[in-house]
C-alpha cells in the first residue's frame, strides 16, 4: 500500500472509533439533562439515582471521546496537509470556532458539574451541566458544518493564482442546505444510541431484580422502569426523526453527489420511474454496475429523490460518462501532486459494495433499534417486568446496533463521495467550480514508513482503550445502582449531606467536609 | 496592525495560555513520584487539578485550530515535519486523559497506583513533546522551498528540539510546585515549596536560554527587554518563595513564561517555520496566512468568544479556590468496590 491507501485506512479507523463515543456523548448529555432537570424540579430521588447512573457511565465514555478527539484535531495536518492547505481558508476557522466556542464550553463546565456537587448551589449545578451539553450539540455543528462544506463546498470563489477556494460567505457556509440537514440528522441518530442503551440496561436490571424476588416498591426498580420508558419513547421518536431528516439528506444529496445516490442503488441504468433496491448481489470482486442484480420496489427509488412516483433517476453508468467528461478521464499527469496515480484513469463510482451495504446496515440497524424500543415498551406497559431471556438479552445485545448504524452512516458518507475529498458543487458553473481529488490530498514529504508507524501504534492504543472501556463499563452497568442496599429510602436524607449541597463553601474542612470531598471524587471518576 | 500580525499575536497568545494553565497540572504529574509520599499526598495533588486539566487541555486545541485557521500553510508545514513525535505526544495525551479518569474505577490501590504512574508518564512525553515541537517552530526545521521536510523522519529533531522540551518541562515542573504551594496544606505544601525554591533558579535556565538564542538571531530591543523582564521575574519568584508568599512567587514564574514566550515569538515575527536548509525557504507569516475575509470573521469570534471563555474559567478556579487538605488514609478502611454501604453512596 502506498502512503494514501494507509492514511485513508488511518482517517477511517481513527475517525469510526471517536465516533464511537461521540454519539453517546451527545445522546446520552441530552438525556442527562433531563434527568438531572427533572431532579432540581421535582426533588424526587428516583431522578437522583438516575441522574447519578447515567452520568458516570457518560463520564467513562466521554473521557474516550476526548483522548480520541485529539487525534482527530491533529491528523489533517498530520496526515493529509495538503488538504490542509488547500481548504485552510474554510476549513480552519471552522475547527478552531469549535475549539472556541464548544470545547471549552463543554470541558470546563464539565468539570463544574463532576466537582461541583455539593460546592455550587443546586440550580447553579444543574446550569453546569445545560452549558457543558450545549457546548457538545456545538462542537458537533461546526464540526459537521465543515465535514458538509465538503460535500457541498459553498460561500467560497476559486483562488485565480493558485486555483484554491477563497471564503466570500461565511454565512453561506454555516447554513449550508447539507450541514443543517446532516447535523440534525447526527443528533437524532445520537439519541437512538443513548435510547437503546436506556432500553437495553433497564430491561436487564429490571429483570434480574425479579428473578431475584426483590420488591417492585425499592428505588432501583423505579429507577430501571423510568429508564425503559424514556429510552423505549426517545428510539421510537428519534428513528421517526432519522428517517425524515435522512430523507432531507437524500433529496439534496441526489442533486449534489448523485453518483453517491446511485451507487448506493446499484442503479446501472438512467431509470424513469425509478426502482429502489432492496437486495443485491454481484459478481465477486467486480466493481462493475452491470454485473449486480437486485430485488427491487419499482417507483420508491423516484420518490426519494423527487417525492413523486415516476421522475427520472440517473444511473451509475451514464454519471461516470458525464464526470470523465467534464473533470477528466485521468488524473493529471503530475507525479508530485499525484504519486502513482498520475495519469492513470480516475474511477468516478465508489466502491459500489460497500455503498450499497452501508446505507441498508445504517437503516436497517436503525429499524432493529426500533423494533427493540416498541418491544421493550409493551413489554413493560402497565409496570409490568419481562423475563423473557430472548427479549430481555436480546435488548441488551441491541444496544450495538445504532452504533453500527451510525458509524455505516458515516462510512456511506465519506467513501461514497471518493475519489473526491473535496467534491464539486452543481450549482456553480462548472469553469468555477471547485472540486480536489483524495489522491492529492495526502501529506507528501511523509513517508509510506512513517503512517504505517503510526497506523500501528493507533490501532494498538485504540483496541487496549478500548478493551479496558468496555470492561468498565460492564462492571459499573452490572453492579447497578443500590447494589447491596436494599432500603427503599435513598441515602441522601436530611443531615450533613443536605446542608452540604447548598452552601457554595460546604466543604468547610474538618472530617465531614473531607468524607463528602472524596465522595465527590467517587461519584466523578 | 494588519490582520495577519493580529493572528500571529493571537497564536502566541493562545500558546501562551496553554502553557500557563496546562504547565501546572504537567507539572502536578511531573512531581507525583518526587512529592508524592504516601497515597494520600498523591490523591491530594490529583485532586488539586482534577476539575481542571481538562479545560487546560482545550488551549492546546485552540491553539492548533488558530494555528490551522490562521496559517494553514504553518499547520501543514510543522506538523508533517514532525510528523512521528507529534504522534508521540498524542500518545502521551491519549493515556494521560484515560488515565484521570479511570484511576478511580477500582478500590484495588494497584491499580490506582498503576494510572497515577500513567498521568506521571504521559504528562511528561506531553510536556516534552510540546516543547520540542515549539522549540523547532521558532528555531528551525529542515524544510525546502515548499515547505516540505528533507533528511527522513527525525530529520526535525535536533538541538532545537531538545532546548525547547527541557525549557518547558523544567518550567512545568517548577510551575507545578508552586501550584501545589498555593493550592494545598500540610506536608505536600512543604515539599513543594522547598522544591520550587530549590529549582527555580536552575529551571529557568533552558527557557531562557531559548530565549536568548532566538533573540540574538532576530530580535529586537524590545524583545531584549522582554527578556531581561524574564530574567528578574526568576530572581523575584525565588525571593518571594524564601519568605513564604506563595501567591507571588507563583505570579513571578508566570510573568517568566510570559516575557519569555512574548521574545521567542516577538523574535521570529514574521517568521512562522524557519528553514535550517536555507533562510530563503523560511516560511512567514504571509505566505502561511488565510485571506483577510477569514481573519476578519475569526477576529470577531475570538473578541467576542474568548473574553467569555477566560470569565468562565476564571469562574471555576474561584469555585475551586479552597486550599486542600490530604483525606485520611482511608484506603485501609473495609470497603469493597462492589457494595458500598449505605451511608457512602454519593448524594
Ligand atoms: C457529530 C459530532 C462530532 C463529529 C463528526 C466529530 N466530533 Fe470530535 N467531538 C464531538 C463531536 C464530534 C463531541 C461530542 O463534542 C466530543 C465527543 C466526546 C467529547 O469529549 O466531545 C468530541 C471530542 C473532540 C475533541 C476533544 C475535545 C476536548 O478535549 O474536550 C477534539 C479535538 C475533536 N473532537 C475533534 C474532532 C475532529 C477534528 C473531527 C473530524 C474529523 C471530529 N472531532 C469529529
Ligand atoms: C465522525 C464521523 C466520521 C466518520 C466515521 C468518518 C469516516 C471516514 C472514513 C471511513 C474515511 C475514509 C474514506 C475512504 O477511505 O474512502 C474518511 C475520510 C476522510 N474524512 Fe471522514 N468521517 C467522519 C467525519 C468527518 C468529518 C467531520 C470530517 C471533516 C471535518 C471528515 C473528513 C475526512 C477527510 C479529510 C478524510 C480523508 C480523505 C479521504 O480518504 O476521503 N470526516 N472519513
Ligand atoms: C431510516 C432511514 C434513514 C435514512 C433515509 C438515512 C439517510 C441518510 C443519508 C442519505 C445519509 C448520507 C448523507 C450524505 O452522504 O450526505 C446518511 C448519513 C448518516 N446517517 Fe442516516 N439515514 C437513516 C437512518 C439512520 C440511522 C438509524 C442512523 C443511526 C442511528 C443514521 C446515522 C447516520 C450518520 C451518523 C450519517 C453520517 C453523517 C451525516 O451525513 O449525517 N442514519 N443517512
Amino acid at each position: 500500500m502506498d502512503v494514501l491507501d494507509i492514511a485513508r485506512w488511518q482517517f477511517g479507523i481513527t475517525t469510526v472509533y471517536h465516533f464511537m463515543m461521540v454519539p453517546l456523548t451527545i445522546g446520552l448529555g441530552i438525556l442527562l439533562v433531563v434527568m438531572h432537570t427533572m431532579w432540581v424540579r421535582t426533588d424526587d430521588p428516583e431522578w437522583l439515582r438516575m441522574t447519578r447512573f447515567w452520568g458516570k457511565v457518560f463520564l467513562i465514555n466521554f473521557v474516550l471521546g476526548v483522548a480520541t478527539g485529539l487525534v482527530q484535531e491533529f491528523q489533517f495536518g498530520l496526515a493529509w496537509s495538503e488538504y490542509s492547505r488547500f481548504v485552510g481558508d474554510v476549513f480552519g476557522s471552522l475547527l478552531a470556532l469549535e475549539a472556541l466556542l464548544a470545547f471549552f464550553l463543554e470541558s470546563t463546565f464539565l468539570g463544574l458539574w463532576i466537582f461541583g456537587w455539593g460546592r455550587i448551589p443546586k440550580k447553579l449545578h444543574l446550569a453546569t451541566l445545560w452549558a457543558a451539553v450545549l457546548g457538545s450539540i456545538v462542537s458537533a455543528y461546526f464540526i459537521i458544518a465543515a465535514n458538509s462544506w465538503m460535500q457541498h463546498p459553498v460561500g467560497v470563489v476559486a483562488d485565480d493564482a493558485t486555483g484554491r477556494p477563497v471564503q466570500v460567505d461565511f454565512l453561506a457556509v454555516l447554513t449550508n442546505n447539507t450541514a443543517l440537514a446532516a447535523f440534525t440528522h447526527t443528533i437524532v441518530a445520537a439519541l437512538m444510541v443513548a435510547g437503546a442503551l436506556l432500553v437495553g440496561v433497564g430491561l436487564y436490571h429490571l429483570r434480574r431484580r425479579k428473578l431475584a424476588g426483590r420488591p417492585a416498591d425499592e428505588i432501583d426498580h423505579g429507577v430501571w422502569r423510568r429508564s425503559v420508558r424514556i429510552g423505549g419513547w426517545v428510539s421510537l421518536a428519534a428513528f421517526v426523526l432519522v428517517a425524515a431528516t435522512g430523507d432531507w439528506q437524500a433529496k439534496l444529496m441526489y442533486h449534489q453527489q448523485p453518483l453517491k445516490m446511485s451507487s448506493a442503488e446499484a442503479l446501472c441504468e438512467t431509470e424513469a420511474p425509478a426502482s429502489f433496491s432492496i437486495f443485491a448481489w454481484n459478481k465477486l470482486g467486480s466493481n462493475e454496475c452491470d454485473d449486480v442484480h437486485s430485488i427491487t420496489v419499482p417507483g420508491l427509488l423516484s420518490f426519494l429523490a423527487h417525492s413523486d412516483f415516476s421522475s427520472e433517476v440517473p444511473g451509475v453508468n451514464e454519471l461516470q460518462e458525464r464526470y470523465s467528461e467534464v473533470y477528466g478521464a485521468t488524473y493529471p499527469d503530475d507525479p508530485e501532486r499525484f504519486g502513482n496515480l498520475a495519469g492513470e484513469p480516475v474511477d468516478y463510482q465508489p466502491v459500489l459494495a460497500v455503498t450499497y451495504w452501508s446505507f441498508r446496515l445504517m437503516i436497517g440497524m436503525g429499524a432493529v433499534s426500533a423494533g427493540v424500543a416498541a418491544y421493550a415498551l409493551w413489554s413493560t406497559r402497565r409496570g409490568r417486568v419481562p423475563t423473557s431471556r430472548i427479549g430481555v438479552y436480546g435488548s441488551l445485545a441491541a444496544v450495538g446496533a445504532p452504533f453500527v448504524a451510525n458509524a455505516a452512516g458515516w462510512i456511506f458518507t465519506e467513501m461514497g463521495r471518493q475519489p473526491f475529498v473535496v467534491v464539486p458543487n452543481p450549482d456553480v458553473p462548472v469553469e468555477d467550480q471547485i472540486w480536489f481529488f483524495t489522491a492529492q490530498a495526502v501529506s507528501p514529504g511523509v513517508t509510506a514508513a512513517e503512517v504505517w508507524t503510526s497506523l500501528g501504534a493507533l490501532t494498538l492504543v485504540y483496541g487496549a482503550l478500548a478493551v479496558i472501556e468496555l470492561w468498565l463499563l460492564t462492571t459499573f452497568i452490572r453492579s447497578g445502582i443500590t447494589a447491596g442496599d436494599t432500603s427503599a429510602t435513598p441515602p441522601i436524607g436530611p443531615g450533613k449531606d443536605d446542608d452540604r449541597r447548598e452552601g457554595p463553601d460546604g466543604d468547610a474542612g474538618g472530617a465531614g467536609g473531607r468524607r463528602a470531598d472524596d465522595d465527590v471524587l467517587q461519584f466523578a471518576y | 496592525m494588519d490582520l495577519q500580525t493580529l493572528w500571529f499575536a493571537a497564536v502566541a497568545v493562545l500558546w501562551i495560555g496553554f502553557l500557563l494553565l496546562e504547565g501546572f497540572d504537567f507539572g502536578v504529574a511531573a512531581l507525583l513520584p518526587v512529592l508524592g509520599r504516601r497515597t494520600a499526598d498523591r490523591h491530594l495533588m490529583l485532586r488539586s487539578i482534577g476539575p481542571l486539566w481538562d479545560g487546560n487541555e482545550v488551549w492546546l486545541i485552540t491553539a492548533a485550530g488558530a494555528v490551522f485557521a490562521a496559517f494553514p500553510g504553518w499547520y501543514a508545514t510543522w506538523l508533517p515535519a514532525l510528523y512521528l513525535p507529534f504522534v508521540f505526544v498524542l500518545f502521551g495525551l491519549i493515556i494521560r486523559a484515560v488515565a484521570f479518569e479511570w484511576r478511580h474505577q477500582s478500590h484495588d490501590p494497584r491499580w490506582d497506583g498503576t494510572w497515577t504512574h500513567v498521568i506521571t508518564v504521559g504528562s511528561l512525553i506531553a510536556a516534552l513533546g510540546v516543547g520540542a515541537a515549539l522549540g523547532t517552530t521558532t528555531l528551525g526545521l529542515p524544510i525546502d522551498g515548499d515547505g516540505i521536510r528533507v533528511g527522513g523522519s527525525f530529520a526535525g529533531v535536533g538541538w532545537a528540539a531538545l532546548l525547547g522540551a527541557v525549557a518547558v518541562l523544567a518550567f512545568s515542573v517548577v510551575h507545578g510546585a508552586l501550584f501545589l504551594a498555593l493550592k494545598t496544606d500540610g506536608d505536600v505544601r512543604l515539599r513543594a515549596r522547598a522544591f520550587a525554591l530549590r529549582w527555580s533558579p536552575v529551571a529557568a535556565l533552558p527557557l531562557l536560554a531559548w530565549a536568548g538564542w532566538v533573540h540574538l538571531r532576530s530580535g529586537t530591543a524590545v524583545t531584549g527587554v522582554l527578556w531581561a523582564v524574564g530574567a528578574l521575574a526568576v530572581l523575584v519568584t525565588w525571593a518571594r518563595i524564601r519568605v513564604d508568599r506563595e501567591g507571588q512567587a507563583f505570579a513571578g514564574w508566570a510573568v517568566l513564561l510570559v516575557s519569555s514566550a512574548a521574545t521567542i515569538f516577538g523574535a521570529a515575527y514574521p517568521v512562522v517555520v524557519p528553514s535550517t536548509i536555507d533562510p530563503a525557504f523560511d516560511l512567514t507569516i504571509a505566505e502561511a496566512s488565510v485571506s483577510d475575509y477569514t481573519l476578519t470573521i475569526m477576529t470577531w469570534a475570538a473578541g467576542v468568544g474568548l473574553p467569555v471563555v477566560l470569565a468562565y474559567q476564571a469562574w471555576t478556579y474561584w469555585v475551586f479556590r479552597k486550599r486542600l487538605t490530604a483525606e485520611p488514609q482511608h484506603e485501609d478502611a473495609p470497603r469493597s468496590g462492589e457494595a458500598p454501604a449505605p451511608s457512602e453512596l454519593p448524594a
